[in-house]
């Protein structure tokens, strides 16, 4: 699945990204590799973008980027 | 020793505290600049450690070196081509992993790097450990760790940075494995050296490394720099392919990946995390910032008070300022050459113009320092990107940003902002294409200069309505300008790059007085050095359209007789008064004067003992002119002072009427008159044009300049009577379409300035004054055309408009946006 897909307060593994160019030089450069846990914290009050976090720090992307992370939920926590 | 210039240049990813640290070392030695060709700031400064001079450039926070964001490209041409002597990557401890991803990207640039570790305060205070022994021995370069807001560590940065710049590094700098990629790399590093002698200039093995990643700009460097090129890109290419087809990757993904597992491998022997309560102040802060019904809660409050504080309260200190600025103006006006009986010497006219153009940018500086502060503030406490995050999903619909919400609000979004403060805080807008379009869009919305022209209208055609008539000017401008955006983005700004949202969301810090005040000053004082020159330049053409070719020797001399005629009276009247004398020949001219400084400073003081002080100044001055002022209860002396106010009436009677007729005679006003077939659909008369050309100073001067225009009869007729009367047939359908023309009215003088600056070329100024004019031509025909057509009453008119334009505002949300963002 992807990560546009999760609601808030799950965690997931980040297991591959499908964006090329800029958005995926960008989502990597946040931080955003294969391997690690991710949590999703909130959704922004209009419901986009998402708040999510990662290694201890935050990010938020729209859902419409979050599209090409691709994810293994880990379920709640 | 020969180091007696160093040049060093501080890098780091956004949020680390790098100009903290910039500020620490240079203290006020600083110079603000942009970048050749981009809008992004180049801030210089430089210290003295000993007997040697450092200069410091703070180049733009990047999380990475890729050529993709303007700041990126600069960070890396500046350290590729200027050469600085040492790059200091300050870098946030509590974020070590990440922030060495950057650092191995600048090792590989082959420079001497400094690992500047800052904040190890927060650090520490998040329970971390860090062994900076360790890690310096495992990257191969300095490692000096500091606290910077502490006063923490700076000393031993400043050593370092000597010690680095005169002597190199002693040891060799760690390398990322790159694994599979190795013997691609090694292949496109021999062809490079093979085939090129940019070995000589650039480090080979990072030109490789970048020709493997695809990176367009090395490719462009190549391409630019060698006749090998095609050859060269073509072995590239094809290793690339073979890379992707054996590894089923792509390169670029392959060399990220690489470098942030090295970031990993040496992070984590070198930190140690104690346990602690994994939800931090931040987290707190964020559950209700960001939450659902508080979060927008918060920020109304927030942007309320950042309104109130920069817009209202700047205003109010602009009252305690501009008596300074006027009373430069004065001084001026006393040097220039005294106006005459009926003619005001060009000279005269000219710079008191001149200065009353300057002045009036001045004026705007309190608003400008207040605001600039508050934008530092909220910049340094992070919370910029909570309210993008609040508001993106409004504005991303309309081909804007979640970061254009602040210049919005401060262009005036409800009534009376100022477009000028709007568009130089859109600065911050990572996305080029939306950064352009609320640039373009601010000057719509409603600033305070064009409040006076809405109510000068309101109050005379839709007096019984003025609730609603406010109303719908009020929120009309935003349901212009989401659809202008969305407009501009499909069309003008299609091609324009734009940035993926994603961004990180910073822990809140407390800013430094030092930090927002300093910031706040650099940016007016950027200010006011580039309005100087512009706004002098612009005020001149300016001038000469409004003044020539002016009245005619014909018309001229019946001014003239005009004149004598008064002063010919005027003296049948004193005959045997005994002060005949007094006011022979040019002795008139110095009475008049006398009676007029007399008035204008009166006019200023309100106590009496003011009043008393200035009595006895002027009597002192010239006893006999005084009595005629204040005549008491001498019989022959009221009885000139009777002449004289009649004399003194005529004549302002006349300048006024020249004044018109001047700008009437003027380029503008054959502009206004020309014009007239074209706005006749909008229902716009000449002299209406002639006012809105006129408007491109400053809007207030609409309203000034429809007051010269109409200026006939008694002084004390208010403008609306005035205008009622002067124009019979002007209708609220009319006055509906001037408004709206007003809604959309170009930038003014300032306006234009600081798109400019913001814009970073000309081409977008014209841009941004042509095309709402354009705008507002079709929008107030539709108007007034339609309108006429219909047989709407203005009131009617008004309210059909506004759901058409609601209508449209909202369909324009709904088409999809030909977005770029991936692959």
């Amino acid at each position: 699945m992807t990560l546009d897909q999760l609601t808030p307060g799950n965690s997931c593994t980040i297991t591959g990204l499908s964006a090329a160019n800029i958005l995926g030089q960008r989502l990597l450069d946040m931080g955003i590799f294969p391997g690690l846990t991710l949590r999703v914290i909130r959704n922004a009050p209009l419901e986009d973008p998402m708040q999510v976090e990662i290694e201890g720090y935050s990010i938020s992307l729209r859902h419409e980027e979050a599209r090409f992370v691709e994810v293994e939920a880990d379920g709640n926590r | 020793m020969g180091t007696d210039k160093i040049i060093v240049a501080l890098a780091g990813q956004p949020n680390c505290g790098k100009s903290t640290v910039f500020n620490a070392l240079t203290g006020a030695r600083q110079h603000v600049a942009n970048y050749p060709g981009v809008t992004v700031e180049k801030m210089t400064g430089w210290y003295r450690y000993g007997d040697v001079r450092v200069t410091v450039v703070d180049l733009p926070g990047t999380y990475s070196l890729t050529s993709y964001s303007p700041e990126e490209r600069v960070t890396r041409d500046f350290i590729l081509h200027q050469a600085p002597s040492v790059v200091v990557n300050t870098m946030d401890a509590s974020n070590l992993k990440r922030c060495l991803y950057l650092t191995f990207q600048l090792m590989e640039m082959e420079i001497p790097v400094i690992l500047n570790l800052n904040m190890m305060d927060v650090a520490q205070n998040r329970g971390m450990t860090i062994d900076t022994t360790a890690l310096s021995r495992s990257l191969g370069v300095p490692v000096v760790p500091t606290a910077i807001t502490r006063g923490k560590g700076k000393t031993d940065l400043q050593a370092a940075i000597l010690e680095i710049a005169g002597q190199g590094l002693s040891s060799v700098p760690a390398r990322v494995d790159y694994r599979e990629m190795t013997p691609y790399i090694s292949s496109v590093q021999e062809r490079v050296t093979a085939l090129t002698d940019l070995g000589d200039r650039y480090p080979v093995r990072w030109l490789a490394i970048k020709l493997m990643e695809g990176d367009e700009a090395v490719r462009e460097l190549i391409r630019e720099k060698t006749d090998q090129y095609a050859q060269l890109l073509l072995e590239v290419d094809k290793f690339r392919q073979q890379f992707k087809a054996a590894m089923d990757t792509v390169p670029d993904m392959h060399v990220a990946t690489c470098r942030y597992r090295a970031a990993e491998g040496i992070a984590r022997p070198c930190v140690t995390q104690s346990e602690r309560a994994r939800k931090t102040l931040s987290d707190r802060i964020d559950a209700l910032v960001c939450h659902k019904l508080a979060g927008p809660v918060f920020m109304v409050g927030v942007l309320w008070t950042l309104y109130y504080l920069s817009i209202v309260q700047g205003y109010q200190i602009t009252n305690y300022t501009w008596p300074l600025l006027a009373g430069f103006r004065n001084l001026v006006s006393d040097i220039l050459p005294v106006s005459g009986f009926i003619d005001v010497p060009l000279t005269r006219a000219f710079f008191l113009w001149l200065v009353d153009s300057v002045n009036a940018l001045l004026n705007y500086i309190p608003i400008f320092f207040i605001l600039f502060a508050c934008i530092a503030f909220l910049e340094d406490s992070g919370y910029m990107p909570r309210m993008a995050f609040i508001m993106d999903r409004l504005f991303s619909r309309y081909g804007l940003h979640g970061q254009s919400t602040l210049p919005m609000v401060l262009g005036g979004i409800y009534v009376g902002g100022c477009a000028v403060p709007g568009v130089m805080s859109c600065k911050g807008i990572p996305d080029e294409r939306s950064r352009l379009a609320t640039i373009l869009i601010i000057p719509m919305l409603n600033c305070l200069a064009k409040v006076p022209l809405y109510v000068l209208l309101i109050n005379i055609y839709f007096a019984p309505h003025k609730g609603w008539a406010m109303f719908f000017i009020s929120t009309i401008s935003m349901l212009m300008v989401l659809p202008v955006s969305k407009l501009l983005t499909l069309t003008v700004l299609k091609d324009k790059e734009t940035a993926p949202f994603v961004m990180e969301m910073p822990p809140y810090h407390l800013p430094t007085v030092r930090g927002v005040l300093g910031r706040a000053l650099e940016r007016v004082w950027l200010f006011i050095r580039k309005i100087t020159t512009i706004v002098v330049a612009l005020a001149v053409v300016i001038f000469v359209l409004l003044q020539f070719p002016g009245i005619g020797p014909d018309r001229m001399a019946q001014y003239e007789t005009r004149k004598h005629a008064a002063v010919r009276s005027f003296y049948e009247e004193i005959t045997g008064t005994g002060y005949e004398a007094d006011l022979a020949d040019n002795r008139l001219m110095a009475m008049i004067h006398f009676w007029e400084n007399f008035r204008n400073k009166k006019m200023r003081v309100k106590s009496p003992e003011a009043a008393q002080a200035i009595d006895t100044e002027f009597e002192a001055d010239n006893a006999r002119f005084f009595s005629l002022v204040k005549p008491g209860r001498d019989r022959e002396a009221k009885q000139v002072n009777r002449a004289l106010k009649t004399l003194i009436r005529e004549r302002s009677q006349l300048l006024q009427e020249m004044r018109a007729e001047r700008i009437n005679n003027s380029f503008l006003g054959y502009a206004g008159k020309a014009l007239v077939p074209l706005t006749q659909w909008a229902g716009f008369n000449w002299r209406v044009n002639v006012a809105l050309l006129g408007a491109f100073a400053a809007k207030e001067s609409a309203v000034a300049t429809l007051g010269a225009l109409y200026e006939q009869g008694d002084a004390s007729e208010s403008l609306e009577s005035r205008m009622a009367r002067g124009e019979q047939d002007f209708t609220p359908l009319h006055a509906l379409a001037l408004m709206m023309f007003m809604v959309l009215y170009p930038p003014c003088l300032a306006t234009a300035i600081a798109v400019k600056l913001q814009s970073g070329s000309v081409k977008w100024m014209l841009f941004a004054m042509g095309y709402p004019m354009l705008l507002g031509l079709v929008v107030a025909s539709l108007i007034f055309t339609g309108g006429s057509l219909l047989g709407l009453s203005g009131l009617q008119a008004m309210a059909a408009f506004y759901l058409l334009a609601l209508a449209i505002t909202i369909a324009a949300g709904f088409i999809t946006p030909a977005r770029s963002g991936a692959t």
